[in-house]
């Protein structure tokens, strides 16, 4: 397929799409589903199907998960219209306001910072497109940036373009991608792979899940791109079997894209093949980890192993190995579009392009956000999320799931990106975003992270394995009530180990809840110091000294 | 140690088997140089039953089993300057730590009732409670010393005399280990 | 894991382990550079002759001016680095890393078939290990007697695989691997069966020659009784690589 044929092809179906004068777009991400969509599309579907005019779709994430079922109108000429927690009994109300006032009862304001503020690249389709037609994605320029990379770039162009760009991987350790990328391509001949990371095992973040929901089709383009850049013909996609529905829609959209010659053999007629296979994990949060997953991946027990030799070098069964993130690659189709200066002009000098975040916890708009590198925390806090809510009090947001860290108040209007949040004693990571209020106790958030990093350990290193046993009750302890100065100087020093010792990123990185709590909230944990602390009655380690205490003689016997 | 030429040292033993200051003993006829240099003025190799005001060094042997070690260990932290853990059950627990792996109930009945015919009863005169858990000295004061072994050899035990006699800190390790 | 590095890579390197002049084959890890110039790094998972596993964490060292650790076993030397092996840093960690093995399962080197020919027990000696500052765990672990010749004794296992990896890629047999995660994981063979019910185990021993600790011994050993020669891995590794090639 060439250029031109694609355009027209995508003219096509646009033009067969004009046909309708109201497009009612469901949202079928997991989120919504949970909350009944299903039968909401169902009932919307049922009211319309006479209806020639009316067209109803199924898409991905619109974001506000917390106010679905969420439901979008949008007819000719006007400004598209929202509805949130629409249920089946609405349904009729819906569809009879089609033409005339919409339902004002049930309206979600769009018009709010939430919506406003965002800007979207990976989600761009996200909530707009049905993402299991491959056509709807074709339609919205999808395979542009893949026919045009693989019958007018070269590999190094398509290189370049992403080394422009400025991309760091999403996975959480920001990584550059295009020096990982052009690692790869420099490696000697013979098999290369093309991985795509897609475990996200943080408690309470879904944002990959929301992408290959919402959108499969651009992380397959965006895996494509790759395997073209790098020099891999074979590519897996490995996604935890908690996300079935992202299994579902992926499985379609590798045969859907397979038979329009996507992917499979000779790319549009090129020499250049390419296809994906999808692997399962059984949600161990380890095999996240890059060597972990490949163990995994070719049938071993899911432990990391030191490196080097990395990946790039040595990856699955031993041949070099290009292993991403879900978001990563989600951003390579609109690089190669719209070219990599473009994308490197949004976000900050260090950190190009956007972010996207799941926003939990104390806060009124909870869902899914994409922002630009640089934002403030306090926007997204408390203009996109719209603070907490009536009663509470800020106290904290933690960033990074169980590698990273919570920051108080002082630190709202710190820029978000990759080498700030690190200073501050935190991380970006993969973007989970937790805001916490005045009931939260920092010793339990501590806790909570380290039980999940205990329970998550693999257990093959010492200081892991051991360490975050010990670090989680003395915690525990701490947290109890029982705690002894000494107990929180053990605490910090295990600390140290376990990150300095630990073989993989969950060890080297599970005391980092706990430090950045004691570096920012340190008299929570002293508040919680017992003076008399150990429970059979020994006196505190605090009070121990090399000579005899005056006032000891009472109780000599 | 502010007095290098004569030093007071108090010796007890909590839950061991004694075998420590049998090894203390063992030192044989560099006993006799010790004697011009320590008094030993409370241990069960010596007849004083009170521990006095203050003491320069403390020895325990043994592990933290009863409420009635509990009370030695902290009446010794309180009075001794300087505190020796002597021996493994002193410092890890050792044998009479094995009994951590059972709840102290099942212990007990194993000891008193399942091997025994005639009578069986768990005895509560006269006997100090058992703790939960069995710890070593440190699980409950602080400790300064640790000199590992069971029992330490006398040699080791000589070496940290002699060196707290000449106001230095012994270091055990290098004659020494866990299991010696 | 690591691949062999092919002949015509290999170049002659030159660098520093403690302000040493020392010089090495560039695909030689720097445990092995060291060990050949009698430079001594605490070590446990490793073993000469087995694939690396890089799971004990007792082998790392620091590099001039570098802040971040190196695990010695899984390190290829590389020209003009500065190795230091012997920090004070590093021997407060592994001090640390010796006493969480000590609290995680339960050693009473007095009563131990190998006292006095145990690594762990002589790491705790070398790291200055006098007492355990962690809580001691406590956990019940099972003593797996099934086998006629020898016995499994989880409470001493450090979980090193060599066991694992002897069995693997010396015997062929795999009898042995882990399961569980955390520190929940324990060694298992066959599919966490007794041992003497094994089918796949052929009874050869090399396990329990190369276990570290008392955790595998020969039956019939009382205290300190349980000696291991490990004369014979060297020979056959080298055997080994001789016909995958
Ligand atoms: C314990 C652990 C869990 C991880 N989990 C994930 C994950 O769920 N998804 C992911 O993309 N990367 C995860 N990573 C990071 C990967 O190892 C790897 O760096 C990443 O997939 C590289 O992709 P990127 O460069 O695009 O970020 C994890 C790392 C660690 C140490
Ligand atoms: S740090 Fe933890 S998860 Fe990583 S290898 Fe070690 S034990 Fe496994
Ligand atoms: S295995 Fe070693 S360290 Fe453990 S009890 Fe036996 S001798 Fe002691
Ligand atoms: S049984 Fe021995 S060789 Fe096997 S893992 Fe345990 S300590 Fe290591
Ligand atoms: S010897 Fe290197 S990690 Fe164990």
């Amino acid at each position: 397929m060439q250029l031109e044929e694609l355009s027209e092809l995508a003219a096509e179906i646009q033009e067969s799409q004009q046909h309708c004068d109201h497009c009612v777009r469901v949202c079928m991400a997991a989120g919504c589903q949970s909350s009944g969509a299903k039968v909401v599309f169902d009932a919307l579907s049922e009211k319309t199907a006479e209806s020639e005019h009316v067209c109803v779709k199924g898409v991905g994430c619109m974001g506000l998960c917390a106010a679905g079922p969420l439901v979008e109108v949008t007819s000719r000429g006007q400004a598209p219209v929202m509805y949130q927690q629409v249920t089946e009994a609405d349904a009729q109300e819906v569809v009879d306001s089609l033409g005339g006032a919409p339902v004002e009862r049930l309206r979600c304001p769009s018009d709010m910072p939430f919506f406003t503020s965002q800007h979207k690249i990976v989600l761009e389709n996200s909530g707009v497109i049905d993402p299991e037609q491959i056509k709807e994605y074709i339609a919205a320029d999808g395979y542009r940036a893949l026919v045009h990379a693989v019958t007018e770039m070269t590999p190094a162009e398509v290189l370049r373009e992403v080394d422009v760009s400025g991309l760091r991987g999403r996975g959480g350790g920001g990584y550059p991608a295009g020096l990982k990328w052009s690692t790869v391509s420099k490696m000697p001949g013979g098999d290369k792979f093309v991985v795509c990371n897609g475990d996200e095992g943080d408690p309470g973040a879904f944002m990959d899940r929301a992408v290959l929901e919402s959108d499969p089709h651009r992380v397959i383009e965006g895996m494509v791109l790759a395997g073209y850049a790098v020099g891999a013909a074979h590519g897996f996609i490995y996604v935890r079997a908690e996300y079935p529905l992202a299994v579902e829609r992926l499985t379609k959209a590798i045969r859907d894209a397979t038979k329009q010659g996507f992917l499979g053999q000779n790319i549009c007629e090129t020499r250049f093949s390419f296809d994906i296979e999808i692997r399962l994990g059984a949600g161990a949060f380890v095999c996240g980890e890059e060597t972990a997953l490949m163990a995994s991946i070719e049938g071993r027990r899911g432990q990391p192993r030191p490196r080097p030799p990395y990946p790039a070098q040595s990856g699955l069964w031993g041949y070099s190995t290009l292993i991403n993130n879900v978001e990563t690659f989600a951003n390579i189709p609109p690089i190669i579009r719209r070219g990599g200066a473009w994308f490197a002009s949004i976000g900050t000098e260090k950190s190009k392009g956007t972010k996207v975040f799941a926003l939990a916890g104390r806060i009124r708009n909870t869902g899914l956000i994409e922002v630009p590198m640089g934002i403030t925390l306090r926007d997204i806090v408390f203009t996109i999320g719209g603070g907490v809510p009536e009663g509470s009090q800020f106290k904290a947001v933690q960033t990074g799931g169980p590698s990273g860290g919570c920051l108080p108040e002082e630190f709202l209007d710190l820029p978000v990106d990759y080498d700030t949040l690190r200073q501050a004693g935190s991380i970006m990571g993969s973007g989970g975003m937790i805001v916490m209020d005045q009931t939260s106790s920092m010793v339990d958030v501590a806790r909570y992270f380290m039980e999940f990093c205990m329970d998550e350990s693999c257990g093959k290193c010492v200081p892991c394995r051991a360490g975050t046993h010990q670090m989680h009750a003395l915690l525990d302890k701490i947290a109890q009530g029982h705690g002894s100065v000494k107990d929180l100087a053990l605490l910090e020093e295990l600390c140290e180990v376990v990150r300095a010792m630990s073989l993989c990123g969950l060890g080297q990185t599970a005391p980092n809840p706990v430090l950045s709590t004691l570096q920012h909230f340190r008299m929570e944990y002293v508040a919680k110091l017992q003076e008399h602390a150990l429970p059979d009655g020994g006196p505190p380690a605090s009070e121990r000294s090399a000579t005899p205490p005056a006032e000891s003689q009472e109780t000599t016997s | 140690m502010t007095d290098t030429q004569h030093i007071t040292v108090a010796t007890a033993w909590l839950d061991g088997c004694s075998g420590c200051h049998m090894s203390f003993l063992d030192i044989d006829e560099r006993l006799f140089t010790l004697a011009q240099k320590v008094d030993i003025i409370y241990s069960p190799l010596v007849d004083a039953k009170e521990l006095p005001e203050s003491v320069d060094v403390g020895i325990l042997e043994g592990s933290v089993s009863s409420e009635e070690d509990l009370k030695k260990a902290q009446e010794f932290r309180r009075h001794c300057k300087f505190l020796i853990s002597l021996g493994d059950c002193a410092v890890c627990g050792n044998i009479p730590g094995m009994r951590n792996l059972f709840p102290l109930d099942a212990v007990l009945h194993r000891a008193y009732h399942e091997n025994v015919q005639k009578n069986p009863q768990i005895p509560n005169v006269g006997v100090p409670r058992l703790l939960p858990t069995v710890q070593p000295v440190h699980g409950v004061v602080e400790v300064d010393l640790f000199v590992q072994g069971c029992p330490p050899p006398a040699d080791v035990i000589w070496h940290v005399l002699s060196e707290l006699i000449q106001g230095r800190t012994p270091d055990p390790m290098t004659l020494t280990r866990f299991g010696k | 894991m690591m691949k062999p590095a092919t002949p015509s890579q290999v170049r002659v390197v030159t660098f520093k382990i403690n302000d040493r002049d020392v010089s090495a084959r560039s695909d030689e890890t720097i445990l092995q550079v060291a060990r050949e110039n009698g430079i001594r790094i605490p070590s446990l998972c490793y073993v000469e002759g087995l694939s690396v596993w890089g799971a004990c964490r007792l082998c790392l060292i620091e590099l001039n001016g570098d802040s971040r650790l190196l695990a010695a076993c899984s390190t290829r030397v590389e020209e003009g680095m500065e190795v230091l092996t012997d920090t004070d840093r590093l021997r407060r960690y592994r001090r640390m890393i010796v006493e969480l093995l000590f609290a995680e399962r339960n050693h009473v080197c007095a009563v131990c078939v190998s006292n006095g020919r145990c690594e762990l027990q002589n790491l705790a000696q070398e790291c200055g290990v006098d007492h355990v500052r962690v809580p001691y765990r406590t956990a019940v672990y099972h003593v797996d007697a099934s086998h006629d010749w020898f016995r499994l004794d989880h409470n001493r296992c450090v979980l090193c695989t060599r066991c694992v990896r002897a069995c693997d890629e010396i015997e062929g047999a795999h009898t042995w691997d882990t399961m569980g995660r955390g520190i929940n994981c324990q060694v298992i063979t066959d599919l966490a069966k007794p041992w003497g019910e094994s089918k796949s185990c052929t009874g050869c021993g090399k396990c329990v020659q190369m276990c570290p600790t008392g955790a595998l011994v020969r039956h019939g050993t009382s205290v300190g009784e349980m000696e291991k020669d490990r004369g014979f891995l060297p020979y056959l590794s080298r055997m080994r690589e001789a016909e995958w090639e």
